[in-house]
């Protein structure tokens, strides 16, 4: 760039790798008092060199109070800097406001009437399944019993050997860590009932129910979401089809039949990691281990167990399908809700183990 | 806001290629997409490729682009090979053209100026008021109101993205713009106001337009040539005109149908055939 006088003359290329590099405020200041931007040398510009030009320009005349002139532009360098000219930000910027307490307190507003909602919803979303679901007692012909079986094998089947396998490790670990705190008492014996009571009453299910909600809650939300993204529920709806009772309560029911098979599964599978991991450690033999399990416990532990498995799967499988109901237009709704039913129906799964304890406890079994 | 159609440049005398394809065969496991394709692409030109449906025309573009392997030919785009090159010489070309895929393949994530401000992102190393002035540039350019900049893809009309997904494409002003449908799904009225749109940035920015489509009305309205995707191959490239001539039943029945018919008859008016 060479100034002089009141004509500033530009040569090379002006593109946008140009513009970054230069040090706008020195230039400015180099060509205060110019009248003419010539730029007849400039062998390329593009839409950054353009409006590198008029941000000069706007601020050589701001400066100097005058009219400065770009000159010598080629037919299709002043066409670009026109298009660039009308399509200039507005003048004054907008300038976002600090955050005040007010705003922050709206924020929390905000998210506690909208936690409510997601309540109020997916309480209104559970009671129309189980309406459906009554419906179907009702008329058993309403039932999509192909698509309950295929889901049955989808949550039920296909897991086994992951929830069986974990069970086992879980087994092991007790009876591993039992033996080496009993053994200071000499009361190595009592692992048997450590183990039974803590797999058959807790550990089982409830383990159980949290690989089911990683591995099944997900892949509800997940399709029954990518459906509502390209717009299948709508269609559906409008062929006069219920999604609820299509999409919805096969998956639940499912959920509901298979989950006390998959804790029945890992409560043996948890056994017999403990049993056996009690046999190498401790030399308790599984004769020895079987007839302890059978004359100690009481079956109300395995009772306990089973009962807590059908409301799990409830829980799940309500939130599962409600927050792929929810899915919007785009793909990260999509992700985030697929996060949130894991997180969500893991920490009810949680919560509602907790409220059967105090139950449990209150009627004494 | 948008300039006169009288305003337009007139392409460069000495044609030069900007896009050349040789030989160019695709296939998806035992389906032959594309068998002994040529194309040429001139700077500065618009060339629309048309063609019925599974002929291969976005696999044409995405081949072109370095998306998809093709099975065996040459594809030079300015000057250099995109098959054979080397990692940072196709990082350097990609940056010479843009590609607006059909629908706008915007990020949900990012609102419609970071979408336009991403490839400046990567490519540049501008600090942040600038890329933001020159990505609202772009934005206003593609003629999206003001408060669009601020909005995620999900809040826009299927037409506002689209514009949005040109912005982007334009974001490093490139030489050549790869456009994929950009009408399909548009009313008439927003579809020729897309086409106004194609040919003013492409004068102003002196773009070249290889420009995918079905709509005989952007053909009429703003392409140079037209390429014709027949038989697994280039069949027919020309002016609208020559493309009457074209003695093949499928060209034939393109250019010569009602519709066809009727896109002439409402483009002659200004002058163009």
């Amino acid at each position: 760039m060479v100034a002089s006088g009141a004509r500033v003359s530009m040569s090379g290329e002006l593109r946008i790798d140009a513009v970054e590099g230069l040090d706008r405020a020195a230039i400015l200041d180099s060509a205060r008092g110019a009248s003419v931007i010539d730029i007849s040398a400039l062998s390329h510009v593009d839409t950054a060199g353009a409006w590198f030009l008029i941000d000069m320009q706007r601020g050589i005349a701001a400066a100097a109070g005058t009219t400065v002139e770009i000159e010598g532009a080629s037919d299709a360098q002043a066409q670009l800097i026109e298009t660039v000219r009308r399509n200039m930000p507005p003048e004054e910027a907008a300038v976002l406001p600090p955050r005040t307490l007010a705003d922050r307190l709206e924020a929390f507003g905000r998210m506690v009437v909208r936690g409510w909602r997601t309540f109020v919803e997916l309480t209104s979303f559970l009671g129309q399944t189980v309406a459906t679901i009554a419906g179907i007692v009702i008329r058993p012909r309403r039932l999509r019993l192909t698509s309950l079986v295929h889901h049955c094998q989808e949550v039920g089947l296909n897991a086994v050997p992951i929830v069986a396998l974990m069970a086992f490790l879980i087994g092991v670990v007790l009876a591993f860590q039992g033996a080496a705190q009993l053994r200071q008492f000499g009361a190595e014996v009592f692992v048997v009932d450590l183990i039974a009571i803590s797999v058959l009453r807790e550990l089982g299910i409830l383990l159980t129910a949290i690989i089911v909600a990683g591995r099944s809650g997900s892949a509800f939300t997940a399709a029954i979401g990518s459906m509502k993204m390209r717009e299948e529920i709508d269609a559906m709806r409008t062929l006069g089809l219920d999604p609820v009772t299509i999409l919805v309560v096969p998956r639940v029911l499912a959920l509901i039949l298979m989950l006390p098979v998959l804790g029945f599964i890992a409560d043996i599978s948890g056994l017999i990691g403990g049993a056996a991991m009690s046999w190498v450690e401790l030399g308790v033999s599984p004769a020895v281990f079987q007839s302890r399990l059978v004359s100690n416990t009481d079956v109300w532990h395995f009772g306990v167990g089973m009962i807590k498995a059908p409301f799990f799967a409830l829980i799940i499988g309500i939130i599962g399908c409600y927050e792929g109901m929810k899915v919007g237009g785009n793909a990260e709704s999509l992700g985030r809700l697929t996060s949130t039913s894991v997180v969500l129906s893991i920490f009810m799964v949680i919560v509602m183990d907790a409220l059967f304890s105090i139950f449990f406890a209150i009627v004494g079994v | 806001m948008m300039p006169e159609p009288d305003a337009q440049t007139t392409p460069p005398p000495a044609p030069e290629t900007i896009i050349r394809v040789r030989g160019l065969v695709t296939r998806f496991d035992t389906h032959t997409v594309h068998d002994g394709l040529d194309l040429d692409v001139r700077r500065g030109e618009i060339i629309g490729v048309v063609g019925g449906s599974g002929t291969g025309k976005s696999v044409l573009l995405r081949a072109i682009v370095g998306l998809l392997n093709p099975a065996e030919g040459q594809i030079e785009v300015l000057g250099q090979s995109v098959r054979d090159t080397s990692d940072d010489d196709y990082r350097r070309l990609r940056r010479r053209w843009g590609v607006m895929f059909q629908d706008g393949a915007l990020f949900s994530s990012l609102t419609v100026r970071q979408n336009v401000e991403a490839p400046m992102r990567e490519q540049l190393h501008l600090d942040d008021a600038l890329r933001e002035t020159l990505a609202g540039i772009k934005v206003r350019m593609v003629g999206l109101p003001e408060n669009a900049q601020v909005k995620y893809p999900s809040e826009l009309s299927g037409g506002m993205r689209k514009r949005a997904g040109f912005a982007r494409s334009i974001a490093l002003d490139p030489e050549i713009v790869f456009l994929d449908e950009p009408t399909a799904g548009l009313d008439p009225i927003g579809a020729a106001a897309f086409d106004t749109l194609i040919k003013q940035l492409q004068a102003a920015l002196g773009l070249t337009v290889f420009l995918v489509t079905h709509d005989l009305d952007s053909l009429h309205a703003i392409c140079d040539r037209v390429a014709v995707l027949a038989d697994k191959r280039v069949l027919a490239v020309g002016t609208m005109r020559d493309m009457l001539d074209v003695d093949h039943p499928w060209v034939k029945e393109y250019f010569h149908g009602p519709r066809a018919r009727a896109a002439t008859a409402s483009a002659r008016p200004d002058g163009r055939a």
